[in-house]
């Protein structure tokens, strides 16, 4: 009946129990103010209007008056307080959720369709509020409701009530059968919403390749079989609903008749009493309303527990990536970084991404990093921020193995640049600011004249504007150059840049090498790069091939000794000069 | 920007989506009930029939306790033996209304499921379509996850006025007509004197309809930037990981969860004033009706039995009120969602598709700018640029980032019209082809190599579903795509979202590629399409462009010049104009930009 739900999130309304305790205060004051009002009305009518003394009928209403008042303000503090208590619940649960999200591990989301996860964070997160809000409150008034009235019809006749007991039998049979059918299909109309917000968030995302090749159509088409397919769903859902409710409602009706007869022909045999078959009536009629909702409530039960199900798949989830206990703080790090018999491979996944990788940098030195495409080469320059970890073997940072030191002191000490320049819908200064929010003016203008970034200066706002998808459009290059500007910002130790230049023009490209090349002085960096002109800023070269490193190398040595090397690098230029 | 906002972190843009002014209330209104108007007409006999369902399940379920009354009162008394039968015959009508009030109700929940149902398709359909039809500076402006929030949660908001909703309405005004009609014949100045609520009743649900469709409209606004923010910091987790952003991100995103939740208490408080409100007033009523009563009584004008009857009924007249007055809350609730759909539905497509569409029956491939002006917003990036490209030709556009080469690729794939200026294909205005048509000439490939859920096959299929496999896999080949899928673990019909498959950018322009290929356009353009492949990758593909090119029409926009050097005729832009045009061999000789671009090409790979 969706009582495990309740004992999973109700440490959510923990915080909020001087709120619930107001309301269900409240709730049970209104409901004697409510009892006493048709008292009230009795008492006027017997009173004053009977004896004809409408002198008495003033206080009388003033009474009136003052309960109604005070029903309407116990009602609004009840629905008021449980909207306070169960909105702040859902926000809370809606922010554990995101985040963990952003705890888990990149693998983790290069695994989950993001739609699924979305539809969790929102629709799922509502529905569980609905039934903790409303649900519940009715599930409680319910069971008391049905506890009064079978104490009732106990007292009243045994036998009838035993009548009534036997007809909840079917009940309790059908709420069993329906929790066994009504929670696959609760689960499937869910997961179902999950790919009908992937579909839409993919063409949202990917409307730019839709256009080109003018293929809304076919989306309209996939989204429409996904549509049609929720719509079945929830047809199936209401077919199921739908039987549920009416009988839960014709049982007792048909109770209600049997006991009619039975009863009537104990009142005829002179066994029970009209009044007493009367009262026992119009308790059954008591039930109505309960019955009515129970229908609504226990489906509303099961679809807050498979979204909570849902939820709890990843909640459920750790990463594996994080600070161990005990993990070392590193303040300043050297910069030496060394990859000893390095092995990766995707959870999951048998095949081997990276093998037997062994690589030394000194402090202040320049690696690149070149090999085919899909070679390994972005997946090593993943595990030094340990967006990923090692499948085996380990890196060591100044000696430490990196899942030897915090997670965010690791990372503090790394600038990264993705080939793919991520920049979120903020402004300029934020965007570089991400992860250093104590860099200064100077330092973001270092960062900018490095960069070659001097273009932001020419923006509606300058560092204010805002850029990312919400806002100002910035070409392919212009992109790229911040996120190395935010790379480089507030000078890390250790540098890791993937193919960071390739959307940029040769002339920006020639200048940012320039200013690169003082930078990279200083600081270890991991280069990857997939052209020859890059490669003047690196001190020695790895070559991956196949997960492994074949060649280690300056970048003479590898042009002379290893065919594959040149055959990626130097053929260019001879092809261009024949 | 006086004061620092507390929001300053997310920068200055120019005009915010979704502010709305107040004095638009009125045409939100008048659009959503046209929306809705529409979106129920195909439905009006089912809802007829729905509604008729509901009649006959209330009918029977209000004589259910007239016939047990009666039972009680004819078949039911001490001793009479001979009542048996009569009680049994009532019992027997009773079990039959009770059936078909059963099956009535089954019959009702089952159609107007149904019927919520295909309304709620025809609208995620309509909505879906009408965004495909919308260009790309709607999406840019709009951004994704605002789509995202209006096709699911703001749909999902509709669910429950489908749901819930005609069976509420047409119980409660059923009950509350029948009531009137009884409480008027009981006592017509009594009735009278009832009325008297009704000029308050409209007062509060004035009140509560301007207040709350503020409100249901913050909650939809907060929903969207909630997921707006979801979608882009989770999209983009990388980063947020590398540079420590989750702390940044989360104070964000309690923010406008927040914004959400105080928007959602407003509405609920709204809703717990307006529900008990309509409540006191029948109580008020109640009280007023029943000092005048009262007095009427006491004058010997009104029997105390009248009056009694009176204010029980009139319990049973305000308990419905209620009803309907949750009825209205779900219904300012939907009206809000309906009203941001409608905002996007009413949206004019900004690259319309032709009233009439010319045909061209196979396009040669010659583009033509004429006087060709663009602009973002207030910037301009093309200025008067003319130029004309004949059938066959490979161009390469050249020039610094932000010069407006990918602004002009745009332009000939008509993702954007020209401000002034046409752009024509074989002599056709674009605006003049149908999108089928265009697209079926016009290719474009960037550098943003997006994957769809589904296999590495159904990606490449893209270009064009009716392909077959063997196509597929010879697009595949013919652009050095074959290897790596080949070493997929299962191979084409490896899924893309798989565990422990993630391709590399490098892989994904492949792809990207592969589909262009299959595609067989008659224009293709290339936007910084090969810049994340390696070397010999790129040679490949070069060389494979050079059979594909044969006969096509080409623009290639790269930063590499080696891609260019297989081009007939190279461009040089410069903030949004031509500076120099002409074959590479000849533009390397002179002494222009190129010239300068290609030495310092050169000795960048030296």
């Amino acid at each position: 009946m969706g009582f495990s739900v309740v004992r999973r999130y109700l440490p959510y309304l923990r915080p909020y129990w001087r709120l619930v305790a107001i309301s269900g205060g409240s709730g049970l004051a209104s409901l004697v103010a409510a009892t006493l009002i048709p008292l009230v009305i009795k008492a006027v009518i017997d009173g004053p209007v009977t004896h004809r003394r409408p002198g008495e009928l003033w206080p009388f209403l003033a009474l009136l008056l003052g309960l109604a008042a005070a029903e309407f303000g116990l009602t609004f503090a009840r629905r008021h307080t449980s909207g306070l208590a169960s909105f702040a619940m859902e926000a809370d649960m809606r922010n554990e959720f995101y985040a963990h999200l952003q705890g888990l591990q990149v693998s983790f989301h290069d695994n989950w369709q993001s739609g699924q996860l979305l539809s969790r964070c929102v629709a799922d997160i509502n529905t569980i509020r609905r039934y903790i809000g409303f649900g519940l409150v009715f599930m409680i008034v319910m069971v008391c409701t049905f506890l009064v009235v079978l104490a009732m019809l106990v007292r009243l006749d045994p036998l009838l009530a035993l009548v009534t007991g036997i007809a909840a039998v079917p009940v309790v049979w059908l709420g069993h059968r329906f929790h066994r059918e009504y929670r696959s299909i609760a689960r499937r109309v869910q997961d179902q919403q999950g790919d009908v917000t992937t579909v839409i968030e993919e063409s949202a995302t990917g409307v730019r390749i839709i256009k080109a090749f003018g293929r809304g159509s076919d989306m309209l088409r996939r989204f429409e079989k996904e549509a049609r397919a929720l719509r079945e769903l929830n047809l199936e859902s209401v077919r199921v609903r739908a039987g549920l409710w009416t009988l839960l409602v014709y049982i007792p009706n048909l109770n209600l008749a049997a006991i009619l007869l039975l009863g009537g022909y104990g009142v005829i045999q002179g066994q029970l009493t009209i009044g007493g078959l009367v009262a026992f009536i119009s308790y059954l009629f008591m039930l109505n309303g309960p019955m009515d909702a129970l229908g609504w409530i226990l489906s509303m039960g099961e679809e807050a527990r498979t979204a909570s199900d849902r939820l709890e798949e990843v909640l459920r989830t750790q990463s594996d990536i994080v600070s161990r206990p005990g993990a070392l703080r590193l303040e300043e790090s050297s910069g030496r970084i060394r990859f000893e018999g390095v092995g990766f491979r995707y959870p999951g996944s048998e095949e081997w991404i990276l093998r037997h990788v062994d690589l030394d940098l000194v402090p202040g030195e320049t690696l690149a990093i070149v090999g085919r495409t899909g070679s390994g080469k972005t997946t090593l320059a993943s595990l030094v921020p340990r967006l990923y970890d090692v499948s085996e073997g380990r890196i060591t940072l100044d000696g430490h193995d990196l899942r030897e030191l915090t997670l965010s002191s690791l990372r503090a000490q790394i600038g990264m640049a993705f080939e793919d320049p991520i920049l979120f819908s903020a402004s300029v200064r934020e965007n570089l600011l991400m992860g250093r929010p104590e860099a200064g003016e100077e330092q973001i203008r270092r960062a900018l004249a490095i960069a070659q970034a001097g273009f932001v200066d020419d923006l509606p706002w300058g560092l204010e504007t805002r850029v990312g998808e919400q806002g100002y459009s910035l070409s392919g290059g212009q992109r790229q150059r911040l996120a190395l500007a935010r790379a480089v910002l507030g000078s890390p130790r250790v540098l890791v840049l993937d193919d960071p230049l390739s959307s940029v023009d040769v002339h920006t490209e020639a200048l940012i090498e320039k200013a690169l090349a003082s930078v990279l002085r200083g600081v270890t960096a991991l280069l990857v790069v997939h052209r020859p002109s890059t490669l003047a800023l690196a001190d020695r070269v790895a070559l991956i091939e196949d997960g492994r490193v074949s060649a280690l190398g300056t970048h003479h040595q590898l042009l002379e000794e290893v065919p594959l090397y040149r055959a990626l690098l130097a053929q260019q230029a001879e092809e261009v000069a024949s | 920007m006086s004061a620092v906002r507390v929001d300053s972190w997310r920068g200055v843009a120019g005009e915010d989506m979704e502010a709305v002014s107040s004095n638009l209330a009125g045409v939100f209104r008048a659009r959503v009930r046209r929306l809705l108007g529409q979106l129920v007409r195909p439905y009006r006999r089912p809802i007829l029939g729905a509604a008729a369902l509901i009649l006959l399940k209330t009918a029977a379920t209000l004589a259910i306790p007239y016939l047990v009354g009666l039972a009680i009162d004819q078949g039911v008394r001490p001793g009479r033996t001979g009542d048996l039968n009569r009680l049994l015959a009532l019992v027997v009508v009773l079990g039959c209304v009770m059936s078909v009030a059963a099956v009535a109700n089954r019959a009702f929940l089952r159609l107007s499921g149904r019927i919520g149902q295909d309304i709620l398709l025809d609208l995620r359909l309509r909505l879906f379509d009408h965004l495909q039809a919308l260009s790309l500076s709607f999406y840019e402006r709009y951004t994704s996850g605002r789509i995202i929030a209006r096709l699911t949660s703001d749909i999902d908001a509709l669910q429950e006025l489908l749901a819930t909703g005609l069976s509420s309405v047409v119980t409660a005004v059923l009950s509350v007509v029948a009531i009137a009609l009884i409480l008027l014949r009981l006592d017509l100045r009594l009735g009278l004197a009832t009325l008297v609520a009704f000029p308050l009743i409209v007062v509060l649900t004035q009140w509560f309809r301007g207040q709350s469709a503020l409100s249901y409209r913050a909650v939809r606004t907060a929903i969207a930037l909630v997921i707006v923010h979801y979608t882009e910091s989770l999209a983009g987790i990388r980063a947020v990981q590398a540079f420590r952003r989750e702390s940044r991100n989360q104070e964000i995103f309690v923010d406008v969860v927040g914004r959400y939740r105080d928007a959602n208490v407003w509405s609920n408080t709204l809703g717990a004033t307006f529900g008990p409100g309509i409540y006191l007033l029948g109580r008020l009523t109640t009280a007023a009706v029943l000092v005048y009563g009262a007095l009427l009584v006491v004058q010997g004008n009104l029997t105390l039995g009248i009056l009694t009857a009176f204010i029980l009924y009139l319990r049973q007249f305000f308990e419905p009120m209620q009803d309907l007055s949750q009825f209205y809350t779900v219904f300012q609730s939907a009206s809000a969602a309906l009203e941001k759909v409608s905002g996007v539905l009413d949206e004019e497509p900004q690259v319309p598709e032709p009233a009439r569409p010319l045909a061209i029956e196979r396009a040669a491939g010659a583009v033509e700018l004429e006087a060709v002006t663009f602009g973002y917003r207030d910037t301009p990036v093309l200025k008067d640029v003319s130029l004309s490209i004949p059938a066959g030709q490979v161009l390469a556009l050249v020039g610094e980032t932000g010069a407006g080469k990918s602004t002009l690729a745009r332009l000939v794939a008509r993702f954007y019209d020209p401000v002034q200026g046409r752009i024509l294909l074989d002599g056709t205005d674009l605006r003049e082809l149908s999108s089928r048509e265009l697209r079926r000439s016009v290719v474009m490939v960037t550098q943003e190599s997006f994957l769809f859920s589904g296999t590495v096959g159904e990606n490449i299929a893209f270009g064009r579903p009716d392909a077959t496999r063997d196509e597929v896999e010879a697009a595949a080949r013919a652009v050095g795509a074959a290897t790596f899928i080949s070493s997929l673990p299962q191979g084409y019909d490896t899924d893309v979202r798989r565990r422990g498959v993630r391709l590399s950018s490098g892989q994904r322009q492949l792809v990207a590629f592969a589909r262009a290929f299959l595609a067989d356009p008659r224009v293709l353009i290339l936007d910084e399409a090969t810049s994340s492949l390696d070397l010999p990758t790129e040679r490949l593909v070069q060389r494979a462009l050079r059979s594909l090119l044969r006969r096509r029409t080409a623009l290639i926009i790269a930063h590499r010049l080696s891609t260019v050097e297989i081009a007939d005729r190279v461009l040089v832009i410069d903030h949004g104009r031509i500076v120099e045009d002409g074959t590479p061999a000849a533009l390397v000789s002179g002494r222009g930009r190129y010239h300068a671009l290609h030495a310092a090409w050169l000795e960048s790979l030296a």
